[in-house]
């Protein structure tokens, strides 16, 4: 009996074993660079395909949750990294990656075309890819009559009430930006007083971007009961309607910058073609797919952005920003002082 | 021994590492102190809350899902087939996408949505359980209560109900897992005022990188999720006795019998709102009525947001539920076999091992996939982003199903049968095959189905494991979902009705295959 158990147990396994394998056999020999990155990475197959006729090498990519998750997972996994190169570690985390010694130093072909204004210390770890600001979206024609606001403390104006919806910074990326930005704003000793008279004037807070954007936001396809929202610089730009209008509009002088880096990974198994892999996000080539792929700004300098965008989606001058290490050293009190402000 | 090295390699022992990672056995610099976590009075509030909405929730889908489970199991009245591919919807559908449905009628969250949603993806795993074991009850007992005069409710609570225990309380504790362990909607739904250890394990493993009170947590929900499984345990083992087990061919309802058929459709409906209400979401547009998600299932969503087309991720859906459901069909039939074996002669291994199967339903798939990150690199050819993975880790889920499904029928097995049979000359194996398996085939093809839906719909494994160029149809729905556009939410419904469509067409193939009743013996 035991023994029929186990064939067929083992043709249980077989099966298995041939029915996922079916996908793609990896030829001997080919040079592979694992690309670990954050859930919102892209970027059209045919661009990686030339990258490959040129240099031989091929990138596979291994989506890792967004940034803190992807973060954690290369800190937990520093020493004998799951892949060469890591896209996606963001402004917020990036000292807590330095800090752990996850990426190796590597001075980066192209990083002098726009990369280096956004360098972190230490330098030549981690490279520039993206820029993208969260700023806060109006829906225009809800406001027509009401005018827009322009600034974070416009949003506490009682003319405003109940029309703001936010994320929680605790669950949502764009909402602890938002909350770095008011931090940014008003500083230190400012921020829990804002936030009390948003919350005086009916700010609403969701868990994430998707019900915030996609429910409560009138200026969406779900055309829910809020005209005010945290979310990109970049999302009036797939709001345009038919008459080639945008729809809604980004707040220019409420935006937080996310800075989004890649480098090479310390322990890499394939460290030599990992570096031509972070070159290559670098490179025009790659950058000039950034925005239309991601929803975010290139770090080069010079690369032509949809039309779309310059339209409808223009890069802040001047987004506020909070440098890593203090974002670092003090997220979690920050955290838990919003929830007992807001939310206790 | 082949469950147990499954369970072993695939749960136990990433687990048991990530969470002595949290305690400091390792070298993760912030591991702060545990303690201080449990001492926390707000703590406590977490596991109450978590109890309790869990605890609410399997009771509605309990008083929901046995009307339907008699109509499934009993009743020969047009549209059943119907009724038991609709009553599985649900449970594919992503979290997100449910959470977001019932915010939409609660647009503030709140305790109610929550248990009314995680009743709503449950009610399928008590009407197949139960009605697993009902359609094999003997009715002649039934009936011959009728004959001396019980009423048909005195019938019920004396006859009927004694005899579906032992599957009313799997589905009870499997119900109250899936609950107690819900993320997507309590996230959605509960905003940051109504947390569960579940979001609380997510929130610090995963945001705050915090896995010394990840661990705690991790811990106590362990503990009371082993608190509910030994209560469960305790509860089936008074009530678990040799039932004689004949093919019920269902019958026309009859009087009073209409009356729970009806509550039954009721039922349906119920769920079916939610459904409905997503197909119309998919066809919905600024400009009126469209196909254009439709059409766009071909494609990768406005400007290239997905890897593959939307129906390439259906493949992929249906390719790695098959290998899941595979590998815990292989795993679940054996441990129920064993547990069967084992349990005849009283063991308390069998107790031990029937737990420990049920345990992976209750703890965090972060912890168990932050967990493969730092052991699986140990197996050959560093297993941590082997594809393989995702189909083990939904087997993971699904074997304790199987295992549900199962077991009571088979411990239901009047022994005397297999004595019989072993008294004229039959090996184990061949005692094995003419009594056990004709008796426990349906339910075998049940779980099976029923495993293949749940694979089918799983989406925290699976999103923590999945290849960018792989991904099955729950993770391509949530990558949609968190994109603007009007184009891609549109795709997002759309693939959400091809994820129900290829539920329903599962479940009803599975129906064909089910062995035609009454020629088994």
């Amino acid at each position: 009996m035991l023994r029929r158990v186990l064939t067929a147990a083992c043709a249980g396994i077989a099966l298995t074993a041939c029915s996922v394998t079916a996908g793609d056999p990896p030829p001997p020999g080919e040079r592979v660079v694992t690309l670990v990155t954050h859930d919102s990475f892209a970027v059209r197959p045919e661009v990686l395909d030339a990258f490959k006729r040129e240099t031989g090498i091929t990138v596979k990519t291994l989506a890792s949750g967004d940034a803190g998750e992807l973060t954690n997972k290369l800190v937990l996994t520093k020493g004998n990294p799951i892949g060469d190169v890591a896209f996606g570690v963001d402004s917020t985390f990036a000292s807590r990656a330095l800090g752990e010694g996850v990426f190796a130093e590597y001075a980066a072909a192209g990083a002098d075309r726009g990369a280096q204004r956004y360098r972190l210390d230490p330098p030549d770890r981690l490279h520039a890819v993206d820029v993208g600001d969260v700023c806060v979206n109006v829906d225009v024609a809800a406001l027509r009559d009401k005018g827009e606001p322009r600034t974070y403390a416009d949003l506490a104006d009682p003319k405003y009430r109940d029309l703001l919806v936010v994320e929680d910074p605790a669950t949502s990326s764009p909402g602890l930006a938002f909350l770095l930005g008011t931090i940014a704003e008003f500083g230190e000793s400012g921020w829990p007083e804002y936030w009390s008279k948003l919350k005086a004037n009916g700010v609403k807070v969701v868990s994430g971007w998707e019900e915030a954007y996609t429910q409560d936001f009138s200026g969406s396809s779900g055309k829910g009961p809020r005209p005010i929202v945290v979310s990109y610089a970049s999302s009036p730009s797939a709001e345009i309607g038919d008459d080639g209008a945008p729809r809604t509009k980004a707040l220019l002088d409420t935006c937080y910058r996310q800075v989004e880096y890649a480098g090479v990974l310390n322990g890499a198994k394939n460290a030599e073609d990992a570096r031509k892999v972070v070159d290559f996000l670098l490179s025009e080539q790659f950058q000039a797919e950034v925005p239309g792929q991601m929803y975010v700004y290139p770090s080069r300098e010079g690369v032509a952005l949809p039309e779309a965008w310059t339209k409808a989606a223009p890069l802040p001058d001047e987004a506020r920003a909070l440098p890593a290490s203090q974002v670092d050293a003090n997220r979690e009190r920050w955290v838990q002082q919003w929830r007992s402000l807001v939310q206790g | 021994m082949l469950p147990l090295a499954f369970l072993g390699v695939f749960f136990a022992w990433p687990v048991v590492a990530i969470v002595g990672l949290g305690f400091g056995f390792g070298a993760v610099e912030r591991s702060g102190a545990v303690w201080p976590v449990l001492a926390d009075p707000r703590t406590w509030d977490l596991v109450g809350f978590t109890l309790g909405q869990a605890a609410a929730a399997t009771a509605l889908a309990l008083v929901a899902g046995l009307p339907v489970a008699f109509l499934l199991a009993r009743c020969r009245v047009w549209g059943t087939g119907l009724v038991r591919a609709a009553v599985m919807v649900p449970f594919v559908l992503p979290t997100v996408v449910v959470g977001l449905a019932f915010r939409a009628l609660w647009p503030d969250g709140g305790v109610l949505p929550i248990v009314l949603a995680n009743a709503f993806f449950n009610v399928a795993v008590v009407a197949r359980t139960v009605g697993g074991l009902w359609a094999r009850v003997d009715r002649r007992a039934e009936d011959a209560a009728r004959a001396l005069g019980a009423s048909r409710a005195r019938a019920f609570t004396s006859v009927v109900l004694p005899a579906l225990a032992p599957a009313i309380g799997s589905a009870a504790s499997v119900v109250f897992l899936f609950c107690a362990t819900s993320f997507g909607v309590v996230l959605v739904l509960g905003g940051a005022r109504h947390r569960t250890l579940e979001t609380e394990i997510y929130l610090r493993t995963v945001e705050l990188f915090d896995l010394s009170g990840a661990a705690a947590l991790s811990l106590l929900q362990f503990a009371a999720v082993l608190a509910v499984l030994l209560l469960g345990g305790a509860a089936r083992r008074r009530r678990e006795r040799s039932l004689a087990l004949r093919v019920e061919a269902p019958r026309r309802p009859a009087g009073g019998e209409w009356g729970v058929v009806a509550a039954a459709w009721l039922v349906v409906g119920a769920l079916l709102l939610p459904v409905v209400g997503l197909v119309v979401r998919s066809l919905a547009t600024d400009d009126g009525w469209s196909l254009a998600g439709y059409r766009a299932l071909a494609g990768t969503g406005e400007r290239g947001t997905l890897a593959v087309p939307g129906w390439q991720a259906a493949v992929n859906s249906v390719r790695t539920a098959t290998d899941a459901t595979l590998v815990a069909l292989v795993v679940g039939v054996l441990s129920a076999v064993v547990l069967v074996a084992l349990r005849r002669h009283g063991s308390w291994l069998a107790e031990t091992l029937d737990t420990a199967l049920m345990l992976p339903l209750g703890v965090s798939a972060v912890t168990v996939g932050f967990g493969y990150l730092i052991t699986m690199d140990a197996l050959p050819g560093d297993f941590r982003t082997s594809p393989l993975l995702v189909p083990l880790a939904q087997a993971l889920v699904v074997t304790p199903l199987v295992v549900r499904i199962v077991l009571p029928v088979l411990r239901a097995v009047d022994e005397r049968l297999r004595q019989a049979a072993a008294t004229l000359g039959a090996s184990p194996w061949r005692v094995w095959r003419e009594v056990d398996l004709p008796l426990a085939a349906r339910s075998l093809v049940a779980a099976a189905g029923f495993g293949f839906v749940v694979a089918l719909g799983e989406f925290g494994a699976t999103s923590f494991l999945a290849r960018p160029d792989a991904p099955t149809l729950p993770v391509v729905i949530a990558r949609l979902m968190s994109r603007p556009g009007e184009l891609n939410s549109q795709l997002a419904y759309a693939a959400c009705a091809l994820l129900m469509v290829v539920t329903t067409a599962a479940v009803l193939l599975i129906e064909r295959l089910r062995v035609p009743a009454g020629g088994e013996f």
